[in-house]
């Protein structure tokens, strides 16, 4: 029999993959603003994701709105234990998200803006990073709530993730802009890709590592015989597409650094997957323990299975009516 | 102060906050997708520009609306966590539903829609700012279906784990006894709230300059949203009230501020000071029995009061009392001025009657008021439950420190009056420019121009 549950885990999941894939980037950019020129150079890389910020950060409002609907136990665990960081990252979003229209509204307080845009989208990421270590390194729960105190989010190893974050994310940026933009600019980000990426395998290698020592759970996952075959594919899959990645870099090719930073991000989140399956409050509630009846899940997937293809095929042909490189002259 | 106190008053804060850009950007997307439409059947470049003046605004606003409702699903888990739990697999599936259909709509089609015309030609754009404007009706269709499901609940099954479960048949869930009244309420209300912001600027440039064609073109349409909704306005928030009577009695006594039960025919009371702890309204002055007429179309048809009410179960009257008498005193404002336009129209006045135009100026955020002050009417006059009669706010509320929320309260206040501050200063500034003829597009910045402008295809036809 198929199960609705997982199915629903597969979608939440998926709407986390897009997440990261489509906004990834353009937090990445805004955490490098202040490296670019005034001028031009900035213009250029605003432009490049005005039209499509607003459709990226919908697959957040999913997740989220997924997790409600789907898992609602771990939605009123997860955001309580995690009342901080969620708050700051709305509020990072909030600074963000209008710097887009405000900055051109008022050239005047075009440098505020274009500060703003930097410190919310940095808040907002090293948010993300926070939360996502704070749910591993695991959370108090006590029958159907949270039960921590409101600074249990905050330890090394959540700044940790933060950090990485924060370096993933700004990679994507780098390799974004060098598809979608020519001359200094793009020698620019070129430059930044090639030292984010050393950076993010750095901090691929120590966050996994720290994550072993979190949890029995983890360890046995990852290193117990004969388990340890299959995942040892992970970290070696790491390093062919870290290779793939400099090659392409090294090539001059337009997006396919961007395509292996992403793939880079993939394989963390394989490798995520591999250390909480099946949880959703990890080593804490199975995604069946936190699951909607098979009624709330069923009504959903009907809806869910017409409209995500639509809102891919739509979304597809968004980026499509933008492709190309940004505000060079033949650009249409 | 408790952290539920305190909870609420974050709910409330960054929900009135939200709610202020849909209530406007609903009706622009609207207006500016009959503007498009109006100008590819005739060719005006009158339309072309004012459908441009009004898209430079409507970037702004929704990308405030954008940013304030994304908190807002982080407001039901963070700050209501015992609720969402309990009601997750009732509404959870509406608002998935609103994020399947509305969001992705609006947001995948707004791209086009602001920086597309060029790329995709006019038909095609013409097809992104439908798709935005059905997008925002979608997302108002599903959260008020939610919003009334916490109203009115119905349908539902209770759980042994204390969940409230989806019964046999979602139709009855979504479109439950109070969805329908509340759906074209707020609408109306998003569209008469467009209409008196768009006629204040027509009236404000008509008051510069009578002969500008936007200016005059805008204020009349204006003015015949306000003549022709505002009436049905009334009407539909007469039924709204009806119906709220017949399914949550106790807000409508709020609403009337009659703490006592009148078994001969209740008086309406016009304005007074309502007071709780002594169950009486200071300096009323009412209508003997009319009360009673407006809601059971009958003079002595007798209405109970709070007195039948225990009083843990009684919402605060003075917030409901006044807000609802706000809302329809705009309503009727709104119902004079559309009046008033219509003699001017049969005068043939429209554009040379000043005084017209500075009541029009003077009109221009009243909608935004009346919403708000509606959903003022709403929300407290549900108190003391999230899901009426079902489970009680005290109940609901998540399991956090008071230190965290008031902290996380004063930072929603100051970040919400700064941003959103800026942001209607910078509206205003669009605001005050007239509509030109060669109106500039939203791309008007100096670089976004390079990739974007110049900009043929709306370049034609568009010198009025
Ligand atoms: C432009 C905005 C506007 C205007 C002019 C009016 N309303 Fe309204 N009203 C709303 C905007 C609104 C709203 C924001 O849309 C509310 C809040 C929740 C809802 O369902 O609609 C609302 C709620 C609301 C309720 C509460 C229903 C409930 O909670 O169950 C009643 C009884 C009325 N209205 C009645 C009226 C009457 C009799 C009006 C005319 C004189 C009127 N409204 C004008
Ligand atoms: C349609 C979607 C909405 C839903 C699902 C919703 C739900 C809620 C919830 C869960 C609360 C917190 C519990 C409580 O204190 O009652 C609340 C309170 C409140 N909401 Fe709404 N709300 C919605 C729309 C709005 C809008 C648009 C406004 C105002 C413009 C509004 C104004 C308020 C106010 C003023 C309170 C505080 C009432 C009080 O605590 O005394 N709501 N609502
Ligand atoms: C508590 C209740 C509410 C929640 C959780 C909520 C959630 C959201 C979210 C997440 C967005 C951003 C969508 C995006 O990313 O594009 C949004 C925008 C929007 N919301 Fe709300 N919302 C609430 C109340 C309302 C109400 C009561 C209405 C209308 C009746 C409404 C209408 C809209 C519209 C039209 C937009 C599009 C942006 C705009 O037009 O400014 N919302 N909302």
């Amino acid at each position: 029999m198929i199960d609705l549950t997982v199915i629903w885990a597969c979608i939440i999941g998926f709407a986390i993959i897009a997440y990261v894939v489509m906004d990834g980037f353009d937090l990445g950019i805004g955490i490098l603003f202040p490296f670019f020129k005034v001028g031009q150079d900035r213009d250029t890389a605003m432009n490049s994701i005005a039209p499509v910020w607003d459709g990226n950060e919908t697959w957040l409002v999913m997740g989220v709105g997924g997790l409600f609907a789907a898992f609602p136990l771990a939605y009123a665990i997860i955001l309580p234990a995690l009342y901080a960081p969620m708050i700051a990252m709305l509020l990072g979003l909030v600074f963000r998200g209008v710097a887009f229209e405000f900055r051109w509204r008022d050239p005047a307080h075009r440098a505020f803006w274009d500060k703003a845009f930097t410190t919310g989208s940095v808040v907002a990421t090293f948010a993300q990073g926070i939360a996502l270590g704070a749910l591993l390194q695991g959370i108090t729960v006590e029958g159907r709530s949270y039960a921590g105190g409101w600074w249990e989010w905050l330890s090394p190893f959540s700044l940790l993730t933060g950090v990485g974050l924060l370096v993933g994310y700004a990679l994507l940026g780098a390799c974004w802009l060098n598809w979608k933009t020519e001359g200094g600019l793009r020698r620019q980000t070129v430059t930044y890709a090639g030292r984010l990426g050393i950076g993010l395998l750095i901090m691929i290698g120590v966050i996994s590592l720290a994550t072993l020592r979190l949890e029995t759970q983890y360890f046995q996952r990852w290193l117990s015989f004969p388990g340890v075959v299959a995942t040892a594919q992970v970290p070696l899959a790491t390093l062919v597409v870290t290779f793939l990645f400099y090659r392409s870099l090294r090539l001059k090719r337009d997006a396919q650094p961007f395509f292996w930073a992403l793939a880079l991000f993939g394989l963390c989140l394989v490798g995520l997957g591999v250390s909480i399956w099946p949880d959703v409050v990890p080593a804490r509630v199975t995604i069946w323990e936190a699951a909607a009846p098979v009624r709330s899940q069923l009504f959903m997937l009907v809806g869910a299975s017409i409209m995500v293809p639509v809102i891919l095929a739509y979304t597809a042909w968004s980026y499509w009516v933008f492709r190309g490189k940004v505000g060079i002259e033949g650009y249409h | 102060m408790d952290a539920i106190i305190l909870a609420r008053a974050q709910f409330a804060f960054t929900v009135s906050f939200h709610f202020l850009f849909p209530a406007f950007s609903i009706g622009l997307a609207s207006y500016l997708a009959v503007l498009e439409a109006l100008w590819l059947k005739t060719g005006k470049g009158v339309y072309a520009n004012l459908f441009r003046y009004w898209l430079k605004i409507f970037a702004v606003v929704f990308a405030m609306g954008v940013v304030s409702g994304i908190v807002m699903s982080y407001q039901f888990g963070t700050n209501w966590s015992v609720f969402s739990d309990k009601a997750g697999p009732v509404i959870g599936p509406l608002m998935a539903y609103e994020v399947l259909t509305a969001f992705f709509l609006e947001a995948g089609f707004l791209g086009v829609m602001l920086f597309g015309i060029n790329k995709v030609g006019r038909k095609l754009h013409f097809v992104a700012t439908l798709a935005v404007a059905l997008g925002t009706f979608i997302s108002a269709f599903w959260i008020l279906s939610v919003n009334s499901w916490m109203q009115t609940p119905v349908g539902y099954e209770v759980g042994a784990n204390g969940q409230f479960l989806p019964g046999p048949s979602w139709l009855t869930i979504i479109f439950n006894p109070s969805f329908p009244y509340r759906l074209f309420h707020t609408v109306l209300a998003a569209y008469l709230t467009t209409a008196f912001i768009v006629g204040a600027v027509g009236g404000w440039h008509l008051l510069k300059d009578r002969t500008n064609p936007g200016a005059r073109k805008m204020f009349s349409m204006a003015m015949w949203m306000a003549a022709l909704v505002a009436p049905i306005q009334i009407f539909a928030g007469d039924m709204h009230g009806l119906n709220t009577l017949k399914h949550q009695p106790v807000k409508v006594m709020a609403m009337e501020g009659h703490f006592q039960s009148h078994p001969h025919g209740a008086p309406l009371i016009l304005f007074g000071i309502p007071n709780s702890a002594e169950q009486r309204v200071y300096y009323a002055i009412e209508i003997p029995k009319a009360s009673s007429l407006i809601l059971k179309h009958e003079l002595d048809a007798p209405l109970s009061g709070l007195d039948t009410v225990p009083p843990a179960d009684r919402p605060p009257v003075g917030i409901v009392f006044w807000a609802f008498r706000v809302m329809v005193g705009i309503g009727f404002a709104m119902l004079g001025i559309g009046i008033l336009s219509l003699i001017a129209r049969w005068r043939k006045a429209l554009y040379d009657w000043p005084l017209l135009h500075r009541f029009a100026v003077l009109m221009g955020p009243s909608g935004l008021i009346a919403v708000l002050s509606g959903w003022i009417v709403t929300e407290v006059g549900r108190q003391p439950f999230t899901i009426y009669g079902l489970l009680r706010t005290a109940q609901s509320a998540s399991p956090l420190d008071a230190p965290a929320v008031a902290s996380s309260l004063l930072a929603f206040v100051v970040v919400y009056f700064a941003v959103f501050g800026m942001g209607i200063w910078y509206l205003l500034q669009l605001m005050k420019k007239p509509p030109e003829a060669h109106e500039p597009p939203p791309s008007d910045a100096p670089i976004r121009s390079a990739g974007i402008t110049p900009a043929p295809a709306i370049i034609e036809g568009a010198s009025s």
